[in-house]
This record gives C-alpha cells, structure tokens and sequence, in this order.
C-alpha cells in the first residue's frame, strides 16, 4: 500500500476503478437503506431468503433470453425472490408451520432449485454460460458500465420510495395494527418494502454474492442503531457505513489485486459493527463498563466513610485517628481495594491521613453519617412496610443504602416520621 | 341480561370470530349508546381483546357485522380511534415521544406528504392532555410503563376521534398514570365521545364506567353499569366455563368446520 497507488485510486481517472467504487458505493447504501427496516421489522432472515431465492430467476432469464445482459437477469432474480417472500408468507398464514421453518424452506426449495438449473446450463455446452456463477459468490471487481447504469437505476429507485414513503415505513415497522386501524394500506406498503428489499438484494447479490448478502442489509443496521435513537439518524448512519465500507473495500482489492472486493466490503462493515458494539455512547460495552466501575467504587467509597462511623460510634469519638487494622476489623475490605479506596477518598478531601492512620474530616464524617443513616432509615421501612424479619433486613440495606437519592431520603424521613432508632435499636444519626 | 340501545354509536351483530376453525367469541349482539365509558370485562381467554380488535378489522370475522355510527368501519375510520395494548410493540424502536405521538396523525397527512403545522401542533396538546409534555424528546425505550400508556393515549387523541377503543390502558401502570387517564375518558365522554375499554380490575368498574360489557366466549351481560355490575352476572362471567361450549369449539377446530353452513 503506497501513496501512489492511493493517488491513482481516488482519482477515479481509470474507467475501471470508477465502475467498482460507484458501484459498491451504491449497492452499499441501497442494502443498508433497506437493511434498517428490515431490521427494525424484525425480519432479518429475509435479506438471506431472498439473496438465495434469486437464483432459480436468473438462471431461467438466462435459459430464456441465451446472454447476460444485467437488466435481463435482473428481472428474472427480481420475480423469483419476489415469489420467495410471497411462498413465505403465505405458508406462515396458512398453515401451521411457524415463521422460521417456512424462512428456511422457501430459502432453501428456492436455491435447489437454482442450484439445479445452474447446473443444467453448466452442462449445456452454451459458451454464453460462463460467468454466471459470480452470482454465487460476487464479482464487485469485474463490474462493468452496464452493471453500473442498472445500479443506479435501482438504487434512485429505492431512495425515491424510502423518501416517499418515509413515515408509512416507520409506522409499519413500529406498529403494524396501529397502522391498520388508521386505515393505512399496510399490505401495500408492506409490499412496497418487500419489493425494494428484493431490488436491493439483487442488486448487492452481484457484489458480494448470495451467502454474504444478509451482511450488507443488516450490519449496517444494526451498527447504526447502536449510536442514535432515531430512525432518520440510524438510516444516515447506516447508508455511511455502508459507503465507506464500499469504498474501503474497493480500494482494498485494487491496492492488493489477490484480495476480492465483496468479501473486503462485508469484513469492513462487520468491523464497524464490532466498533460500534464497543465504542457507542450509552450502549456501547465500554460505557456500561466504566458505569459499572464507578459504581463499584462508590460502593467501596461510602463502605469506608461507613467503617470509620461506626468505630467513630463505638468508641464516641469520630474525629480520631484509626488504624488499617482498625477499620477492616469493621468489614472485611480486600487489600488492594482497600489502599486504593483510602487514597482516593484521601485526595477528594473526605479523610486525612496522619503518618499510617487516617482520619475523618468534616466532609467524611457527614458523608459517611448519610450512609449510616440511610441504612438504618431503610432496615427500619422494611420491617414496618414490607413485614420483613429484622435479622433479613441488613443485606437488602446495605444495598440501598448507595442506592436512595436525597428526594427519597426526605420522603423516607418523613414517611416514618424522623425516627430515632432502627430495628436493632441501633440509633438513627440526623445533622 | 343485554340491554339494546336506540341509535346506538356501536352495533355488533351476531358477530362470531375463530381462530383456526375454533370460536372464541360466539354470536356476540350489542349496541352501546353516545358517550357511554364502556367496560369490557371477563376472565383470561374470555376474547376481550379479540372483540376490540374484529371491532377495529383487525381480526377477520366469521360471521356478523359491525356498524359504528350506523356506517361501515372504512366509512368512518376517521372518527375511530384504537390503542393497542402497550405491550404489542417493541418499545427499543428508534424514535422520540413526539415521533409517536405524531403518528396519530398520519392518516390525516396523507400519503407521501410531511407533517404540517397543525399536525405538529395537535401532537403537542395532546402530550400536554396527558401530562407528557416535558417529555416530548425523551426516547421511547425510556419510557416508564404508565408513560409508555401515556404516550399510546396522546396517540390516539390527536385522532380527534368521536369513538375511542382501548386494549387495556390501565395494565401495569402506576397510580398516577391511571388517575390521569380516567380524567380524560371522563373529559371525553362529557365532551360526547364514546370509549370502549377492555378492563381487568374488577373494582374500579363501578366508579370508572357507565356502562358494562362481560365476557366469556360468550356476551353475558351489556348494559349500564348500576343494572349489569351484580354479584349473579359477575358469578356467570367468571364462574364454571361452559365446558360444552368450548369442546364443540375444540371439535369444530380439529375437523376444520367452516363456522357458518354456507351452501
């Protein structure tokens, strides 16, 4: 990989290269366009029905018609997975077998079918033959200018009717009788989104071929969902991610000519996807991780500012030094947590440390004096409200006791009517 | 005891309705008067919300007819409000209280064409009818159970409908919720629309509704609240099923019987 080749790539001076970027660039968001829906429809299987179920089509177009003109063939892959998705439905409606056996039926009766025909023209002798195949497995680096006026026909078509039929979309993808009951023709535009499924797969099919199709409709969708909560956001997201992986993948294949490029396309948006599942803002791993951190370690912060209250109790003195010793004799802390608590609640001002022991500031005491307090504020609501036992309430409380905003504290407080002491006569320490 | 109406807003007539070949509700005939807050009550399986839905078309009928304001559904179908049960939707979808809210209006947009002023407009009083308004941009999968309730109702009011249907708006909401939402049943019923509500909790319905539908595969009662709601009729709602009645269903189903001879 070199500047050079960079140079020439992006230039798009060779024919060649323009046809393969385009190309991919267009079949890329006309899947993840699509894809979204789909997705949110919960029909994710369907890109993969319909990838397999174009292929009886094209192999009859061609049987037909004798060239491979990609309109020709187009026609017939359209009608065929059209006809997949039709079979579905109508078995789940009219028969017992449930959705996910009828997905896997029709895919697969379709794509024997297909299978079979491919080899009967195979075995034929017709040297117009060769080539079709790449339907099987792509052939994003061998597209040619017809390839390319057919996907931008297909993929105008696609955004024409999703801007269109935009909210319809969305309201049936959300809430299906909602929307019949509004009188909204939900089996046409149910139909409507069929159709332009099947268009986007047969479209994308000649990139990357049948079995990584499924990929370029969902992947984006489902990277995209995980950084907005907005349909029109996600559907941005999603044509991006899928345009640059298209052209990432181009670029690829031509930098290093072994390497295919449909294949390269699918690898890119699955490490988007993988990205995203990390990375997003709010849903993401990452985030859920460090939240989860932050927890822990207020936990084991208000557990200290809790121990050196009640050594402070014990001995009536709250403003004395205390030892390690001291303090894990209290509750058992494990030791590198323990250090790292001490120093942290050292340098956000909450104890002071004095040689090796430690003491309370002002700060410290009234924060660990809340704890205390809404430890036994709540022992004290579940015997009375819930009818607990006093020997079970003191697990449950030392959970929420890091749970209870102020707002409940003060209806805590006034709900049991300022009281003095808790279940275990321990005493409830007010400011 | 089912007490018939003159000019009734709602008339179901011999309405019978099966899935797969077995009926679950059987030659159901009632009529309910303007503004009447209706309550349909009855056990589990009692085909509560099989009867809102045939009502609404979304279920196909077997037998019978469905007049609303003495006119077909599809005649009519801008004065008809429904809300689905809550949990019929998949509450993770990308979209925003307003976003939801606003769909009440998409029959009156039109096709192909955006939300104008005066749609915007009506999704905002009807989140502010229901106290959401704070709301508006909050994402739906944030949504508390009662707010979700909430969300579903301000849906169905930007409708301005004269006929309301609703599939459980008070399961699972909070004491709050369910207070705010009675108000507006009784606001619209002052304000003469008609609200049809499948009921679970058997005590509120003397204080919630004027009028009573119960129950069980079968209509046992409808009528006003005062006359219906009696320990007797309660008795044959919810007590012994008629086991009779759903073992000819059970055969019906397993020899595929049409539900009606028709030769």
């Amino acid at each position: 990989m070199n500047l050079e080749t960079f140079i020439e790539f992006f230039s798009l001076q060779n024919p060649n290269v323009r046809y393969v970027v385009l190309g991919s660039v267009l079949l890329s968001i006309s899947s993840a366009i699509v894809g979204c829906f789909t997705f949110l429809k919960k029909k994710a299987l369907l890109g993969d029905v319909v990838s397999h179920a174009v292929l009886p089509g094209i192999c009859i177009s061609f049987m037909v018609s004798g060239t491979k003109d990609p309109f020709i063939l187009i026609i017939g892959a359209f009608l065929s997975g059209w006809l997949s998705i039709i079979v579905l439905d109508y078995i789940v409606a009219n028969s017992k077998i449930k959705e996910d056996t009828a997905t896997g039926l029709s895919l697969s009766v379709f794509f024997g079918i297909g299978i079979l025909l491919l080899t009967v023209i195979q075995h034929s002798g017709n040297a117009a033959q060769t080539g079709l195949d790449s339907f099987l497995f792509g052939k994003a680096a061998a597209l040619v200018g017809k390839d390319l006026l057919a996907f931008s026909i297909i993929a105008t078509v696609i955004l024409i009717v999703v801007f269109f039929f935009y909210k319809e979309f969305k309201l049936v993808c959300f809430d299906q009788e909602y929307a019949k009951s509004i009188g909204l023709p939900v089996k046409k535009i149910e139909l409507l989104l069929t159709s332009i499924t099947v268009l986007a797969v047969v479209t994308g099919i000649q990139a990357v071929g049948v079995v990584l199709m499924a990929a370029m409709l969902i992947t984006p969708a489902a990277a995209g969902k995980f950084w907005t909560n907005r349909l029109s956001i996600m559907l941005l997201l999603a044509s991006v991610f899928g345009a640059f992986s298209g052209i990432a993948g181009a670029y690829i294949s031509y930098a290093a000519p072994s390497m295919p490029t449909g294949p390269w396309i699918v690898m890119i948006l699955s490490f988007i996807a993988i990205l995203s599942f990390f990375f997003a803002p709010e849903k993401g791993i990452l985030i859920k991780l460090f939240k989860q951190r932050k927890i822990r370690n207020q936990l084991l912060e208000e557990n200290l500012l809790k121990s050196f209250y009640k050594i402070g109790e014990m001995n009536e003195d709250f403003t004395a030094s205390r030892s390690n010793e001291e303090l894990i004799e209290i509750r058992r802390f494990s030791s590198a947590q323990f250090k790292a608590g001490l120093s942290r609640l050292s340098s956000q001002g909450f104890i002071k440390k004095e040689n090796s022991t430690w003491s309370l500031t002002q700060e410290g005491f009234q924060k660990g004096m809340r704890v205390v307090k809404l430890h036994r504020l709540w022992e004290l609501y579940l015997t009375k409200y819930l009818r607990i036992a006093p020997d079970h309430v003191h697990e449950d409380a030392d959970t929420i006791e890091h749970v209870i905003t102020p707002e409940i504290e003060e209806r805590l407080e006034k709900l049991l009517e300022y009281p003095e002491a808790d279940p275990h006569s321990s005493n409830i320490p007010y400011q | 005891m089912i007490q018939q109406v003159e000019n009734p807003v709602l008339e179901v007539h011999d309405l019978t309705v099966s899935y797969d070949k077995k009926p679950v509700l059987w030659g159901i005939d009632l009529s309910v008067p303007k503004g009447a807050i209706a309550g349909i009550v009855g056990p589990n399986g009692a085909g509560k919300s099989t009867l809102i839905k045939s009502i609404m078309g979304l279920t196909a009928l077997s037998s019978g007819y469905v007049k609303i304001f003495d006119q077909e559904l599809n005649e009519v179908r801008q004065r008809v409000s429904y809300v689905p049960q809550r949990e019929s939707v998949d509450w993770d979808f990308p979209a925003s209280v307003f976003d939801v809210v606003l769909m009440g209006r998409y029959s009156k947009i039109g096709l192909f064409k955006r939300p104008r002023k005066a749609d915007t407009e009506a999704a905002l009083f009807a989140l502010k009818q229901v106290g959401m308004d704070k709301f508006k941009d909050r994402q739906i999968s944030q949504l508390s159970g009662g707010q979700q309730q909430r969300v579903f109702l301000a849906r169905a009011l930007t409708q301005q409908a004269d006929i309301y249907f609703m599939d459980e708006p008070f399961a699972g909401v909070d004491a709050a919720t369910e207070k705010a939402i009675i108000q507006i049943l009784k606001k619209l019923s002052e304000d003469g629309k008609t609200v049809i509500v499948v009921h679970h909790d058997l005590q509120s319905v003397s204080t919630y509704f004027d009028w009573v539908i119960m129950l069980n595969l079968r209509l046992v009662a409808s009528g006003p609240t005062d006359q219906i709601f009696t320990s007797e009729l309660l008795e044959e709602t919810y007590g012994g099923k008629l086991t009779l009645l759903s073992e000819v269903g059970e055969l019906m189903k397993k020899g595929q019987y049409p539900s009606r001879d028709k030769q």
